[in-house]
């Protein structure tokens, strides 16, 4: 047989807890999902496959310190002589701490003549970014770089 | 036509590498801001670009949130033969332009 619920400790407790799970749902969904290094390296995973990506021959240009993280230059470039037989087939680019991992594939051919890119992408976060060349041997190629951002791009509100 | 702006030179000499500069005007919505209310704002990017050289294509990326508004896109191709680049930006919501530059190769 059940006693009728007195307010006891337990009880107390136990609607605590039930408040706290839901005014943490509101604010756990406000919050962006957040790219980590771990999807990060799931997302270049998915470019290069099992292969070795050796750092080297890529040269990732994107100003050390960033005013304003929605737009910023950047501009990568690899050392390639771009012949038929050798070339740059394309260029990939991955951050660590925007919401998605992604920021660009680029794809080039021997007809570039020159492997090289530039755009203009949006920095959520002080970030490490990286940039993976596939040449035409099948081989990876990578450079890193550290952002720092002071003010972040995607995550204010809209009026 | 008049949301792009291209910058190809008219003018080049058979086999130098010239570099060919894109913007496409376009908001760029990440999908990932929320108005004052909690509500996200529905993303609204350009996914593609793709440049063709006399029909043949030559260049094309793949575009993500993290690519800043109205997207500048640069890169470099061999003059080869006169003609013409199209280019064509396709995106979200059934977003679809193209641009065309042409080019005398001596």
């Amino acid at each position: 047989m059940r006693k009728p619920e007195v307010p006891t400790r337990r009880r107390f407790l136990r609607l605590a807890g039930s408040a706290a799970a839901i005014g943490a749902v509101p604010l756990a969904s406000l919050r962006p999902a957040a790219a980590t290094p771990d999807t990060m390296a799931a997302a270049i995973r998915t470019i290069v496959g099992t292969a070795a990506v050796q750092p080297g021959k890529v040269k990732l240009e994107i100003p050390p310190l960033v005013e304003n993280g929605n737009t910023v230059p950047m501009n990568v470039s690899v050392a390639s002589p771009m012949t038929t037989h050798d070339y740059v087939k394309s260029i990939h680019v991955f951050n660590e701490k925007n919401p998605q991992p992604n920021i660009g594939n680029f794809y080039l051919g021997p007809r570039a003549g020159r492997a090289q890119i530039s755009t203009r992408i949006r920095l959520a976060d002080s970030q490490k970014i990286i940039a993976i060349a596939r040449l035409s041997d099948g081989s990876f190629w990578s450079a890193s770089t550290e952002v720092v951002v002071t003010l972040a791009a995607c995550t204010e509100e809209v009026m | 036509m008049a949301s792009a702006l291209i910058n190809v030179p008219k003018k080049a000499r058979r086999g130098d590498i010239i570099e060919i500069k894109t913007l496409m005007s376009h908001i760029m919505e990440t999908g990932y801001r929320h108005t004052a209310s909690g509500q996200v704002v529905p993303r609204d990017i350009v996914t593609s670009f793709t440049c063709r050289y006399n029909g043949e294509e030559i260049f094309r990326a793949d575009l993500f949130p993290a690519i800043a508004a109205n997207p500048f896109i640069s890169f470099f191709t061999i003059a080869t033969d006169s003609g013409k680049f199209d280019f064509e930006w396709i995106g979200d919501n059934g977003f679809s332009e193209t641009a065309s530059a042409t080019i005398s190769v001596e």
